[in-house]
């Protein structure tokens, strides 16, 4: 993992639909690497990474989506506080007292909440309920800071942290961001790559929608980050209490998703990944969750369709703002990423 | 047919793991069609005939079942997630099957104390793959339900009628055609329809109709307490008018009654309130496809005693034949 890099791209501020600081660093980093580059209606970043010899192989797109989650100011109230509705998932569980940074100049404020002088509210206030404070004494002093539609983030404070692991917010996905930029600046493979850093996944895989219909690969690999499941039970005793899904664990390296709510992985692509881990000794991890999606629900079934797989790395406290990922899962990542693709055949493709 | 029914019904083949079912339906096509070709997620598409009208038919060749998650720790019991719409009021004690042919029998917690009288969710389930040596399913294996085909005079009662029925509608009706059409043909035999349809979009863009026909089951009126559809068994095959992703067009809906009338075929009309088929993707694809669908009255849906009536079955059969024969003018 080039630190340095996930670092810029974990702090960057970008939640769905605002993605422009992101997508510059991310322009930046891959000049040189790549042809064709352009931004799309949408914003999606597009390029090409020739292959050394692509004659006959399929041309495979490649996608790291470059949204966060995060907030965008409604309205601001007559106390001069904000109002402020979610851009993606968000558990309003974890917001009060939590700090953001709101408007293109980062104006810091307080998610509020009730001191516990004042009452000890056990119930999870609604998200409509609460309110930022950016430390303002009336309304147009609040308006002089924030207008309805600027874009609110967590702070980013990307860390090293422990032995082998990073935190910050954003992970998901800048994460699968940074692998891709590291693919890029790399050795050109075999085959043509069609990239996408797409926009507006966390809100409905729009950009990824219009990216694959544009690009039309014969094949797509989505690199994302997903939720690490290795965690007790909160609700079980703290001695007892056992992970209630140990199928995606951190440290066990990438994870290889069989079905969630959008999308079916085709069978050939998870075979390949697969035997190209075990050939080559990278640890590998297998998911299936009736919830939740990532851009290849759309891109798997743009135009003609596309056979697609999706690598996630597993993170912890994902959606939230401080995430957890192992910089050897990230390694292994990439590690499995580039063989696999040193190792993509027309046969590959071929229906038995 | 019912070889053909047999042999279909009892094949492996959940939601994106359709390739063995491909395999017997392209061996029974070999002969019937022009060109035969399988598009890039699995659809497999047939083509027969020429006229100024290009036709897709669609039947969709995936099932409902399982996929393995991972395995309880001690006891070797696998989580499962669902793959398509189960019915949780009717899965204790259903047998599944892998790929691999190695079977298993969904169990749920107390299952004589709350789970007697209430519908337990699904994460209540679990099954049961031991062989008393330790039996071991990798987490990521898809499962199938698992039931033998069986026949009662006129009826047929199987798992997975939803749709390899529809299959074999379409199949002898390309049998009777004999490789003649006055309209453009494409039968698609989709994948993915039980998990949102996803075959039937990605093959209507690559073929770009003027008229899609799906052919699926759907539910019936004539189970107990469960009179809200005016669909019967036995009534003939039901013409849909309208479901919960698809209003037919009226032009379709009286060209299918026009057809039926002409040549004596028994046919009824279908509403459905909920669900749909892959006639609703049909529609949306690129600029618009007018699209309706033929329909096998089908008692007990999503369950492993699928049960459907012959005389249905064939008046499907004599529709789409019907319909085909002649050039499409809507």
């Amino acid at each position: 993992m080039n630190l340095e890099l996930m670092q810029q791209l974990s702090d960057a501020r970008g939640v769905s639909g605002q993605e422009a600081e992101a997508r510059r660093i991310i322009l930046q980093a891959i000049d040189g690497h790549v042809e064709d580059v352009r931004v799309d209606a949408l914003g999606n970043v597009l390029a090409l990474k020739p292959g050394r010899a692509p004659a006959g192989l399929p041309r495979v797109m490649v996608t790291a989506h470059v949204d966060e989650i995060g907030f965008v100011v409604r309205s601001v109230d007559g106390e001069g506080l904000l109002r402020f509705y979610s851009v993606g998932g968000v558990d309003a569980r974890i917001l009060p007292g939590l700090r953001v940074c709101v408007g293109a100049d980062a104006a810091p404020g307080v998610i509020m909440w009730k001191p516990i002088h004042l009452g000890r509210e056990q119930r999870t206030v609604p998200l409509d309920n609460l309110r930022i404070d950016v430390g303002a004494r009336d309304r147009a002093e609040a308006g002089r800071l924030a207008r309805p539609g600027d874009m609110i983030t967590f702070p980013g404070e990307f860390t090293p942290v422990g032995d082998g692991a990073v935190r910050g917010k954003a992970l998901d996905n800048r994460a699968g961001c940074a692998l891709l930029v590291e693919l890029l600046q790399g050795e050109p493979l075999p085959c043509d790559l069609l990239v996408a850093f797409t926009c507006q996944e966390e809100i409905g895989l729009r950009g990824a929608q219009v990216a694959g219909q544009a690009l039309q690969p014969d094949m797509a690999i989505v690199l994302e980050s997903t939720p690490a499941h290795d965690l007790p039970d909160l609700n079980a005793d703290p001695d007892e209490g056992i992970a209630f899904n140990p199928a995606t664990r951190q440290g066990a390296g990438p994870v290889l998703t069989v079905m969630d709510a959008r999308t079916i992985v085709d069978p050939r692509l998870l075979n390949w990944l697969r035997h190209t881990a075990t050939a080559q000794d990278i640890p590998c991890q297998l998911k299936s969750m009736s919830g939740g999606g990532n851009d290849a629900g759309a891109i798997h079934i743009s135009g003609s369709g596309v056979p697609t797989a999706a690598i996630s790395m597993p993170a912890r406290y994902v959606h939230g703002p401080a995430a957890l990922l192992r910089i050897s899962d990230f390694d292994h990542t990439l590690t499995l990423l580039r063989a696999a693709l040193q190792d993509v055949t027309p046969e590959l493709l071929r229906h038995d | 047919m019912n070889a053909l029914i047999r042999k279909l019904v009892e094949a492996w083949g959940p939601s994106g793991y359709e390739h063995q079912v491909r395999r017997l339906i392209q061996e029974e096509v070999a002969d019937l069609v022009d060109d035969v070709r399988v598009d890039p997620l699995g659809n497999l598409i047939c083509r027969v005939g020429s006229g100024e009208q290009r036709v897709m038919v669609s039947a969709h060749m995936d099932e409902i079942g399982v996929m393995a998650m991972f395995a309880e720790p001690e006891s070797g019991y696998l989580r499962f997630d669902p793959i398509g719409g189960l019915l949780n009021s009717s899965l204790a004690g259903n047998r599944v099957r892998f790929e691999d042919g190695t079977t298993g029998v969904i169990g749920v917690y107390d299952s004589f104390g709350k789970g007697r009288t209430s519908v337990p969710a699904l994460t209540d389930f679990y099954i049961d793959v031991s062989d008393g040596a330790g039996a071991a399913v990798p987490a990521g294996s898809p499962a199938g339900f698992w039931r033998e085909f069986e026949t009662r005079g006129t009826r047929i009662i199987a798992k997975s009628l939803d749709d390899r029925i529809g299959c074999v509608v379409a199949i002898e009706t390309l049998r009777r055609l004999g490789r003649q059409a006055p309209n453009e043909l494409h039968f698609v035999f989709s994948v993915q329809e039980e998990v949102g349809l996803r075959g039937a979009r990605t093959a209507a863009y690559g073929i770009d109709p003027d008229l899609g026909i799906a052919l699926d089951v759907t539910a019936t009126g004539d189970e107990l307490r469960n009179r809200k559809m005016a669909v019967t068994l036995g009534g003939g095959a039901a013409i849909k008018v309208h479901d919960s992703g698809l209003v037919v067009p009226p032009a379709i809906v009286e060209w299918m009654e026009a057809g039926a009338r002409e040549n004596g075929i028994p046919v009824q009309r279908e509403l459905l309130g909920g669900g749909t088929t892959d006639a609703a993707v049909i529609q949306s694809a690129r600029a618009g496809v007018p699209s309706g669908c033929i329909s096998i009255p089908t008692r007990f849906l999503h369950t492993t005693s699928e049960t459907a009536d012959m005389r249905d079955v064939q008046a499907c059969i004599d529709l789409l034949h019907a319909l085909l024969t002649k050039p499409v003018v809507l």
